[in-house]
């Protein structure tokens, strides 16, 4: 059955040309080749999201070798749970505080760069240093920083105001672990822009100023517009990104104060893996992922427009 | 050819994948290999048991637990002693890190793929019990009466609907560990530790030291609700204060029953809102604090004693007993060996001898001199070189008075306390409201469980 099979799928790819020449032979060469990982995708990457939809209607303590359909219960039991409504709050801060934080930090970076000539590379390789560093060592640095009796409130008490409880306050720690987050990111965030700043002719330029145009307004004009195409895919990849904030909590804060800082990844991880219900962990997993695609094809939709030149 | 093959190649990939995923499935429950040479190791005699009045053939069965060099290596030295004993056992020995260990028996599981004796954390046992992965042990092997005789009253957590499931080898209680240096400095006598809730507090009080600005230099008392506070409060201060943890048949928390609860959890939170000894964060968390010399006393296990002897070598402390208050008590907690219930016939009569050589007296005495984890059974561990000891002393005292709360769903319980008393602490919650709300949460925890129980 198997040889069937291969005999087959071959047979109907070599119709169109019995006996096909060199060009032919190359291309489906490269397009075997890619298609190993392609297969690799689907195994590790589709089948198991298939696999999460199915598991989030069934009751499964991941250990038990049964799994009794349960219908939408995981999907009500966490909607019940404040805890997890809480997640889906939090996540949308990481995104909406996170995002905008993350491109103005790089396109500032950028910026700046494009206008020195002479240690260029250098200080973009210093930039870029971080986001090659272990993710859960730069969060316990950060972590060491805002500790209580950390270096940053000893500047702080040095400087004659009062010491802050930073990751240990509900209202603050959200906004340091997405500093540390965006602190991470700036040099990647930096690259793609530095990139698309490239691809800008410089005659656009030198027009605006002929006209009479000021930094800002080239800035306006000329910059933004013709940066559109990499803002969309620096959006689109920082929110999937600040939407599965997950290991800098976990080291920072572990979801607290008061799971102020807890986000939906985390409430998976902890459901599945510390409480063993992998039916109601597998639904939060859906809901995230309806949440990516939603916010993903809105944000192709809103900002994906054709930019007239 | 080249194309033919390589498509070939491409789908007999897919196919061997595909086959690969569905054999596993298929395979599960004990596999019960090379079973078919029998081996005359009888005459060697041993391991006549009354299960087997055949001879014994020759069984390989495999023992899982999490990485801990230690142990680990301890594991493997005792793995030779008892296959000198049984020489038609033998013994494989698997390790995960900590971390990942409860995804790790889980992955394997549908892949067929188990140990014949694991080491679970005894907190774990009601999800592994209530899914169905472990089978109690034999009771011709392992009495309950037996049991209760021989080893401390804590280690009936690990009886479940009337029967015991696990044993452990090791065990842990909560005990004070205390900074010398910091005692002599704050002009109070070292070989004096507070024996009481109110000497404690005082003490603390004389040893908290604070600079101009008002903030901590040295902590009187470490306080961390989410290292072993928590701990403290449900096996420690609740009893002391002359409560109850949970009713006799595990399904009521009765924190509230008495005003013993509130009184013990405000006992515990006030050392940071009113006495302000303490605070959490402070070099990141109470072990740090301790261990740097920036807190005087703090609560910890036993099981600190091989970090602290590795990264504070210096450190010039002592342990003492938790103090008292109406009555003692302090946490008790260990890992157990247990046996799957995919474990059947030779290999679960091996697992049996292998699991009563594992709680035996000789290797329990090699377990707390290699590992320092302290003896479950009592004959073992209150013997006077242990109770004289230096270190282990204080932790081997209080092991009658242990107590090891049946956990739920330790993550989430230990979350709820931390919740409680960061609403008290930072939002301006009422005590008693805080604690109420921790106990109803609790209570749902418990309720959810028992209710999945009886369907």
């Amino acid at each position: 059955m198997e040889q069937a099979e291969a005999a087959s799928s071959s047979r109907k790819l070599a119709l169109p040309v019995w006996r096909p020449g060199l060009k032919t032979k190359r291309y489906l060469f490269i397009y075997s080749c890619l298609l190993i990982p392609l297969l690799f995708f689907v195994i590790v990457r589709v089948l198991p999201i298939l696999y999460s939809f199915h598991v989030s209607f069934r009751q499964w303590d991941l250990l038990s070798q049964t799994k009794p359909f349960v219908g939408l219960s995981n999907y009500a039991a966490i909607f019940q749970d404040e805890v997890f409504v809480q997640t889906i709050w939090n996540t949308l801060i990481y995104v909406v505080a996170g995002v905008p934080g993350q491109l103005a930090a790089g396109l500032a970076v950028a910026l700046l760069l494009q206008r020195i000539v002479r240690f260029r590379s250098f200080f973009r390789t210093i930039y870029f240093i971080p986001y090659i560093t272990s993710v859960v060592a730069v969060s316990w640095v950060f972590r060491w920083i805002l500790m209580k009796n950390g270096v940053a409130n000893g500047l702080l008490l040095e400087l004659g105001f009062s010491a802050q409880p930073f990751l240990y306050s509900p209202s603050q720690a959200v906004y340091w672990i997405i500093i540390a987050v965006i602190w991470q990111n700036i040099g990647f965030q930096m690259l793609v822009f530095l990139a698309g700043l490239e691809n800008i002719p410089r005659l656009y330029y030198d027009a605006a100023s002929i006209d009479g145009a000021g930094r800002w307004r080239k800035f306006i004009h000329i910059t933004l517009p013709l940066l559109n195409p990499v803002l969309l895919f620096s959006v689109v990849i920082a929110s999937i990104g600040f939407l599965q904030t997950f290991t800098q909590v976990l080291n920072m804060t572990g979801g607290g104060p008061l799971n102020s800082t807890n986000s939906i990844v985390l409430y998976i991880y902890n459901r599945a893996f510390k409480s063993f219900e992998m039916g109601q962990a597998s639904a939060a997993t859906v809901v995230l992922f309806l949440l990516i695609l939603t916010l993903t094809i809105l944000q192709l939709k809103v900002l994906n427009r054709k930019v007239e030149h | 050819m080249r194309r033919r093959s390589l498509y070939t190649l491409m789908t007999t990939l897919l196919l061997g994948a595909v086959m690969l995923a569905g054999c596993g499935g298929a395979n599960g429950g004990g596999n019960k290999s090379d079973s078919s040479g029998p081996v005359n190791s009888s005459a060697e005699g041993k391991s006549n048991t009354s299960a087997s009045t055949e001879q014994p053939k020759e069984v390989a069965i495999e023992y899982w637990q999490y990485e801990f060099p230690a142990k680990v290596e301890l594991i493997n030295e005792l793995i030779k002693q008892f296959e000198q004993e049984h020489p038609h056992i033998k013994v494989k020995q698997t390790n995960f890190p900590y971390d990942q260990y409860n995804q790790k028996v889980a992955t394997l599981i549908p892949a067929g793929k188990g140990p014949d004796v694991i080491n679970l954390y005894y907190g774990w046992l009601p999800k592994y019990v209530s899914s169905g992965y472990l089978q109690p042990l034999p009771e011709s092997e392992f009495p309950a009466a037996d049991i209760e005789e021989h080893f401390f009253p804590f280690v009936e957590t690990a009886r479940l609907g009337g029967k015991y499931y696990a044993l452990p080898t090791g065990v842990r209680t909560l005990g004070l560990y205390y900074n010398k240096d910091l005692f002599t400095k704050a002009g109070l006598d070292p070989a004096k530790p507070p024996a009481t809730w109110e000497e404690l507090v005082e003490y603390a009080k004389e040893l908290t030291e604070t600079d101009s600005k008002g903030q901590f230099v040295i902590e009187g008392f470490a306080w961390e609700p989410g290292s072993q506070l928590h701990h403290w409060f449900r096996d420690g201060l609740l009893y002391q204060a002359g409560g109850q943890d949970t009713s006799e048949d595990r399904k009521r928390i009765l924190w509230n029953e008495s005003p013993a609860g509130l009184e013990a959890f405000k006992y515990l939170i006030d050392f940071a809102k009113e006495h302000k000894v303490g605070i959490n964060g402070f070099y990141t968390d109470d072990a740090n604090a301790f261990k740097t010399g920036h807190a005087a006393i703090n609560v910890d296990g036993s099981y600190r004693l091989g970090s602290l002897r590795k990264d504070a070598p210096d450190l010039n402390y002592a342990i003492a007993p938790l103090p008292a208050y109406k009555n003692k008590s302090t946490q008790a907690s260990f890992w157990a060996n247990a046996i799957p219930s995919t474990v059947k016939d030779e290999k679960l009569a091996a697992a049996t001898e292998f699991l009563k050589f594992l709680t035996s007296k000789d290797v329990q005495e090699q377990w707390v001199d290699k590992i320092g984890e302290l003896p479950a059974q009592k004959e073992v561990a209150l013997q006077d070189k242990y109770i004289q000891d230096e270190f282990l002393g204080a932790f081997i005292k209080q092991l009658p008075d242990g107590r090891a709360h049946f956990f739920i769903d330790e993550t989430q319980e230990r979350t709820l306390f931390i919740e409680a008393v960061d609403q008290v602490l930072l939002t301006n919650v009422p005590i008693e409201k805080a604690f109420a709300d921790l106990v109803a949460k609790t209570q749902k925890l418990y309720d959810d469980y028992w209710s999945k129980q009886g369907s």
